[in-house]
């Protein structure tokens, strides 16, 4: 891996926003959707089910999931609402021996990796920090909360497949690469732009995956950047494409072509995917504060399930379909409702648990004396 | 811990060494040992590191497995522990212990926590090696003794040798840990020469070990401070004071019972450390000794310490470090209560 591969020639690639739906949903391939019109006619009218019924199903589970919040059920709630085509396109293009690191958004990247929606709520019911085995959950790692700390995890991750030989083999199908997620406001940390050092320096197996919802809670992403995030790439050495992020069509081309790259030994790249935060950053943040309602109505006018429903109906799609998505993702919504609200908290060992592999006797002994602690209160009142 | 039996039959069973060449042995052991074992950082390919702890290890093993990085620490902490889900056991060099701090974040807030929030589903066996201390006339951000800040952190493991052959033992016993450990190399240590038995491996990791006994005071320290303590005991034994000195060797977790033990014997304890004191190791040490042995105590236990202020111009340090006759007034204070 390292150093001699640094001789081979920089890709650089920018592109103008990659579309192939337009707003009204017709079929309507930017110029610079070209090259990645292959990997589109990859798609089979099941799979264009699929993305919808995905898409459709973590609208409503984030729906509820604010409720639950609001009920007093959640500590926190961080809505996708909006951002729904972005991360279904994108996680329709990892392979099952890819490997996801997500920031904490990716709900429904997490749905289709496999992963149980009531476990993302466990964290959030702060029942434990983290939630999932990844391995057992389609290489869906955990969430990281402190921004862009996974996309240097995601880096070291991707160079060990490169020491492992599990990558560039010339087998796609078991090729091994890394998607990492992170957003505008995290591009501004050092360890996404450290990230994106070690990722060009050893050509690694990876793509970043950023998702510019145009605001980091209160700070609109013209305070992230004066250029294009996208550009920022070639800054690197590495290719940066822009793509509609409201565009499920286009979000897969694009993350489809670059996740093969990657596998293929072509080193990694940047998709910026533009999207929209239509919620509030968490449910403890109130955007009629700083946004202006103009730019909301923008948004919500292109949002990406009315888009993709448009394009469906194009197609001839039945409206029974559609109505059988609304009753699974309402079946859904509440069975994740009624089991959420069977989680049950952990014993008080798990402060204790796992801090460390081995024994620490500061731990053992302080667990010791807690144990010791409550159980003296036993049956006091009796 | 049991280590692997890795002395063949032609490899020297001792050999008298300085820490730094200890040290790479321990490393070029481990890498022996296991495939998995990584080393990172930053000048330590072709150039051996600036102390040149690595020498030849680039050479010998190859880039893949001696990484020379680009110039970023939370990148090296960062892409170690994605490497370490991966299944390695990355070694990371930090240049300098001022150089740590850009590093912090991912130590603190991800290394220290990974198998935590995994629920035990991941082990973290990175070691973070961090040439420390002062005595060398550097510039700022080059002596600097930033210990306590990763002792506080849950997690983590923190350790120090005060000698070539703890170095050699205690580096291959941090890469076998399956916990992250900070590992603290006293940098003017490094040059020293001193016996190291390839064959015996001693004390475990975690333990702390009377390295001269006496009976009028007991004085702890770890890393470079151990050396000052030791001469401190052969100027008081001149004047007929006999001083216990304990060599600390691990920060987190502290094994007290040879601390507590010679508390008992002695009465008297004074804690060493070229830290600044307040919020330091000496503190939590004097805070536990204080609840255990409050009985045993004649005397308060006393600290010395580096001053509450940044690591002095390089001028001064004499100044500012714990010599052997700040020990010594403590040890006189102490028997003086």
């Amino acid at each position: 891996m390292p150093v001699t591969s640094n001789d081979a020639p920089v890709r650089t690639l920018t592109s103008p926003t990659v579309q192939l739906l337009s707003t009204e949903g017709a079929f309507a391939p930017s110029d610079s959707a070209a090259e990645f019109l292959p990997y589109f006619e990859r798609l089979t009218e099941a799979d264009y089910r699929k993305f919808y019924r995905d898409m459709v199903v973590v609208r409503k589970f984030d729906t509820e999931a604010a409720n639950l919040q609001r009920q007093g059920q959640l500590a926190l709630w961080v809505p996708s609402h909006g951002q729904e085509a972005a991360q279904v396109g994108s996680a329709y293009a990892t392979r099952a021996q890819d490997h996801i690191f997500p920031s904490y958004r990716e709900h429904v990247v997490g749905m289709i990796r496999g992963l149980d929606m009531v476990d993302i709520l466990r964290m959030l019911r702060g029942v434990t920090l983290g939630g999932w085995t990844p391995e057992e959950h389609g290489n869906f790692h955990l969430y990281t909360l402190v921004l862009a700390s996974q996309t240097l995890h995601a880096t070291g991750y991707a160079m060990g497949m490169q020491l492992d030989g599990a990558t560039a083999t010339g087998n796609p199908e078991t090729d091994q690469a890394v998607i990492v997620y992170y957003g505008d406001g995290a591009s501004s940390q050092g360890d996404a732009n450290e990230a994106l050092v070690f990722a060009a320096s050893y050509q690694t197996p990876q793509v970043f995956f950023m998702q510019n919802n145009h605001w980091a809670i209160s700070v609109p992403v013209s305070r992230q950047s004066r250029t294009p995030l996208y550009l920022r790439a070639g800054g690197f050495g590495m290719p940066g494409i822009q793509v509609d992020g409201n565009d499920v069509l286009a979000s897969y081309a694009v993350t489809a072509k670059a996740m093969d790259d990657a596998r293929a030994g072509h080193g990694p790249s940047l998709i910026e995917a533009l999207t929209y935060r239509v919620g509030a950053h968490t449910t403890a943040d109130d955007p009629t504060k700083y946004r202006d309602p103009d730019e909301l109505a923008y948004w919500v006018a292109r949002d990406p399930i009315v888009r993709f429903r448009a394009y469906l109906k194009g197609l001839g799609v039945e409206q029974e379909f559609l109505d059988s998505v609304d009753e699974e993702a309402a079946d859904h919504a509440a069975d994740v409702r009624r089991r959420a609200l069977e989680i049950t908290s952990p014993d008080r060992s798990v402060i204790f648990d796992n801090v460390y592999a081995e024994p620490h006797p500061l731990v053992v002994e302080q667990q010791k004396w807690l144990d010791g602690y409550e159980t003296s209160f036993d049956g006091s009142e009796s | 811990m049991t280590m692997p039996d890795t002395a063949s039959a032609a490899a020297p069973t001792r050999a008298n060494l300085p820490m730094t060449k200890a040290l790479n042995a321990g490393l070029r052991q481990a890498m022996l040992d296991d495939p998995k074992v990584l080393m990172m950082g930053e000048d330590i390919g072709p150039l051996g590191g600036v102390f040149r702890v690595t020498e030849g290890l680039h050479a010998e093993f190859g880039e893949k497995r001696v990484l020379d990085t680009p110039l970023a620490e939370s990148g090296i902490i960062g892409t170690a522990i994605g490497l370490a889900l991966r299944g390695y056991r990355p070694v990371c060099e930090i240049q300098f212990d001022g150089f740590v701090f850009p590093g912090f974040d991912q130590i603190t807030s991800q290394l220290a926590r990974m198998r935590n929030r995994h629920e035990g589903g991941v082990i973290m066996p990175v070691v973070v090696r961090i040439p420390y201390g002062g005595h060398i006339g550097s510039i700022e951000h080059h002596q600097e003794s930033p210990e306590a800040y990763f002792a506080h952190t849950p997690g983590l493991r923190v350790v120090s040798p005060s000698n070539p052959h703890d170095a050699y033992w205690m580096m291959r016993e941090a890469i076998a840990s399956n916990d992250p450990v900070i590992f603290f190399e006293p940098k003017s240590r490094y040059w020293p020469k001193g016996e190291v038995d390839f064959t015996a491996p001693g004390t475990p990791l975690h333990a702390s070990k009377v390295v001269r006994t006496g009976t009028s005071v007991t004085v702890v320290g770890h890393g470079a401070m151990v050396s000052v303590l030791l001469q401190a005991a052969e100027l008081a034994a001149a004047e007929g004071i006999s001083l216990e000195v304990i060599d600390l060797r691990s920060i987190s977790p502290i094994d007290y019972g040879p601390i507590l033990e010679s508390v008992h014997k002695t009465g008297h304890l004074v804690v060493a450390q070229e830290a600044a004191g307040f919020v330091s190791v000496g503190s939590e040490i004097a805070a536990t000794v204080t609840e255990r042995a409050f009985y045993s105590l004649e005397a308060p236990v006393l600290r010395v310490s580096g001053f509450d202020t940044p690591f002095p111009p390089a001028a001064v340090e004499t100044h500012f470090l714990p010599s052997p006759d700040r020990v010594l007034e403590a040890v006189d204070r102490s028997l003086a209560f």
